[in-house]
């Protein structure tokens, strides 16, 4: 694919201070880049920010959505790769939220060149118990997310694109930018949150050999207390923060806090 | 206890009612809500978050769609949860959700109402499983279709001594059959048949007469091309008289390949088709239009004249069906039209069947999401002796 089909493609945005460091923001399962609403106007006086779409989300082009590709959570990191590639980034830092975190730990593995820090926010490695792992979830509860993925199917599709109300003071978050967000097609959706919600990366965090900040909220059922403590313990050298925050969105529900900690994060790096 | 008015509206509301902290700790709900979670007022009150009433897929459904949602916009409406009643059942709901804000415009409280959506829910998967059973179908019918619509093609074009051909089928639709055919095929020693065709209608009744064309002409060839069309033209009007009149266009002929000049002798009768295009070597170009018969199927003693042309090294001869000319350019009422069609042929002129087929399948492709009809395609002629020739 040439560059510029891969900026479409991932609906690839470049905003904030073209000569500071880079710092690429990934969404998570759920919505799409419009969930860094709130941190981005943190970033943008010192640094170059790049957000993007997944395929299958927000407004990516979803003629290129492949099955087998978004089965893996490699195939996400592919696309975060051929970004960097097409943007030429070096030493950026790669934030990501929920299973975005597992895909920056790839993405870095395939691109070392391109990524040279990590924040995670809300991190797991896997969602299921496994033996003396704790993830929180057994395989079943991991079914009956799927199956409410199944039952929003109707109504999710139509009637759930949300008519936002326009921002006052941020005029460019306007209604076109962000109806779709969210309202992900239901069968894409489903594969993401298939690889989402059954993949396995805890002997990628082994590998993971750059400064790490891993964010988590005080309350947070999809990724509780243990799990930070796990992914803290398995990448060496990481700075765990916890966060005041209820929820497994903290740069929503939390954006003071969350942003306070990437930026004194990202004072730290060199 | 008295109620008063506004109090008893908000706990006997025939919806749950529910307000919670922005942390989703529940400050108040109804009653109506907490008899459908069966649980008592103080277990739920002042203990629980929302959250914690949703089984355990609505629970992540509420953190990865709903949450963010409700805090980037300050509502949503109508997404489809359960709630875990307190004996272990659940129970499916509607939930809406709206952002209360202080004096100051401060986010302060959370607003949530609950519909009941134990029908809708079973109707909704009704129509799901419907929905399941109508794509499976779908699939199995395109499947179906397929192997269909392969059968009523050549698997290969044969390999004819000092003649190149090409041919390209382009499907207008997945789920219907459409009545385009073509073939080429050998007489005898020195002779090949060739036809190219288009049956009225689509679908399966369409296919029946696309089938029932192609083995009369087949079985035709002996005779020269005006009898074959004449015995096909006599078999649909017989097969057809009554209710469902059938017709359909053709072009059939034969090649006669001369080894000692090269040339290729073309006899064809058409019965009412797109006339063959002619492109010669030297860029010249022609509709071979003159002697153009009826449509086969129609009338009982229809006669198609023939017509003679002879290809030499480097020319082509280009068939096609209706659905080229007629192919929709960008989606608006503008059709293509046979002079794009010989505009574009001139420029392959002395170069292969198979370049100008490739040139004219990128145009139906490039000409829309998909072109409203089928289009058949057949190129051929004898190759030419320049370098101009890039191969088949």
């Amino acid at each position: 694919m040439a560059p510029v089909d891969i900026l479409q493609r991932n609906n690839v945005v470049v905003t904030g201070n073209p000569d500071g460091r880079t710092i690429v923001l990934a969404h998570g399962f759920g919505c799409d880049q419009n969930m860094w609403r709130l941190t981005v106007p943190a970033l943008v006086p010192e640094h170059r920010v790049v957000l993007f779409d997944y395929v299958g989300s927000g407004r990516s082009d979803l003629s290129a959505f492949d099955e087998a590709r978004y089965s893996s959570l490699d195939g996400y990191a592919d696309d975060v790769a051929e970004i960097c590639t097409a943007l030429d980034l070096t030493d950026a830092v790669f934030a990501g939220h929920s299973v975005s975190s597992m895909i920056g730990v790839l993405a870095a593995q395939k691109a070392p060149e391109r990524i040279s820090a990590l924040v995670m926010v809300g991190p797991s490695p896997r969602y299921i118990d496994d033996g003396d792992y704790f993830g929180g979830f057994s395989a079943d509860d991991i079914d009956e997310l799927l199956a409410s993925l199944e039952a929003n199917y109707l109504g999710w599709s139509t009637a759930m694109a949300p008519v936002i109300m326009g921002t006052p003071d941020q005029p460019e978050l306007g209604d076109e930018l962000t109806q779709s967000f969210c309202a992900t097609d239901p069968a894409m959706a489903r594969v993401f949150a298939r690889t989402t919600f059954l993949s396995d990366s805890r002997k990628d965090l082994l590998t993971v050999q750059v400064p790490t900040l891993i964010l988590e909220s005080a309350q947070d059922v999809i990724a509780p207390r243990q799990v930070g403590a796990y992914v803290h313990a398995a990448v060496a050298g990481s700075t765990l923060v916890t966060l005041d925050a209820t929820g497994h969105c903290p740069h929503l529900s939390a954006p003071e806090a969350t942003n306070q900690a990437i930026t004194a994060f990202l004072a730290t790096l060199s | 206890m008295t109620l008063d008015p506004f109090e008893a509206a908000y706990d006997g509301a025939p919806s749950g009612q529910l307000t919670t902290e922005l942390d989703g700790r529940i400050v108040l709900a109804n009653s109506t809500l907490l008899s459908w979670l069966g649980r008592p007022r103080d277990a739920v009150v002042g203990k629980l978050r929302f959250a914690d009433l949703l089984s355990i897929g609505g629970k992540l459904y509420h953190e990865t769609h709903f949450a963010p949602l409700l805090q980037l916009q300050g509502e949503v409406s109508g997404v489809a949860l359960e709630l875990r009643r307190s004996d272990g059942t659940r129970m499916p709901v509607l939930v809406s959700s709206a952002v209360q804000y202080d004096d100051s415009g401060v986010p302060a409280l959370i607003r949530t109402t609950v519909f009941d959506a134990q029908l809708r829910r079973a109707y909704e998967e009704e129509l799901l499983r419907e929905r399941r059973a109508a794509e499976a179908a779908r699939s199995r019918l395109q499947a179906a279709l397929a192997v269909l619509q392969q059968s009523l093609l050549p698997a290969t074009l044969p390999t004819v001594p000092g003649i190149a051909v090409a041919a390209a089928y382009h499907t207008a639709s997945i789920d219907d059959l459409g009545g385009d055919f073509y073939d080429v095929f050998a007489i005898d020693d020195e002779r090949w048949g060739f036809f190219l065709g288009d049956v009225s209608g689509k679908g399966p009744a369409a296919a029946a007469v696309t089938s029932l064309a192609r083995y009369s002409l087949r079985a035709a060839a002996l005779h020269d091309p005006a009898a074959a069309l004449s015995t096909l033209n006599a078999l649909l009007h017989e097969r057809y008289i009554d209710g469902d009149p059938r017709y359909c266009t053709a072009v059939f002929g034969t090649l006669r390949p001369d080894p000692a000049t090269g040339q290729v002798a073309v006899r064809f009768a058409s019965g009412g088709h797109p006339p063959p295009l002619l492109i010669r070597a030297d860029g010249s170009s022609e509709f071979l239009q003159s002697t153009d018969g009826t449509l086969i199927g129609i009338l009982p003693d229809s006669q198609f004249p023939l017509t003679d042309v002879t290809l030499t090294p480097g020319d082509l001869l280009l068939l096609y069906t209706d659905g080229l000319t007629e192919a929709r350019v960008g989606g608006r009422r503008e059709l293509y039209g046979p002079e794009a069609v010989q505009e574009l042929a001139a420029q392959y002129a002395g170069l292969s069947p198979a370049e100008l087929i490739r040139a004219l399948s990128e145009v139906l492709t490039s000409l829309g999401p998909r072109p409203t009809d089928d289009t058949a395609l057949l190129a051929f002629g004898p190759p030419g002796p320049s370098g101009r020739q890039r191969g088949a």
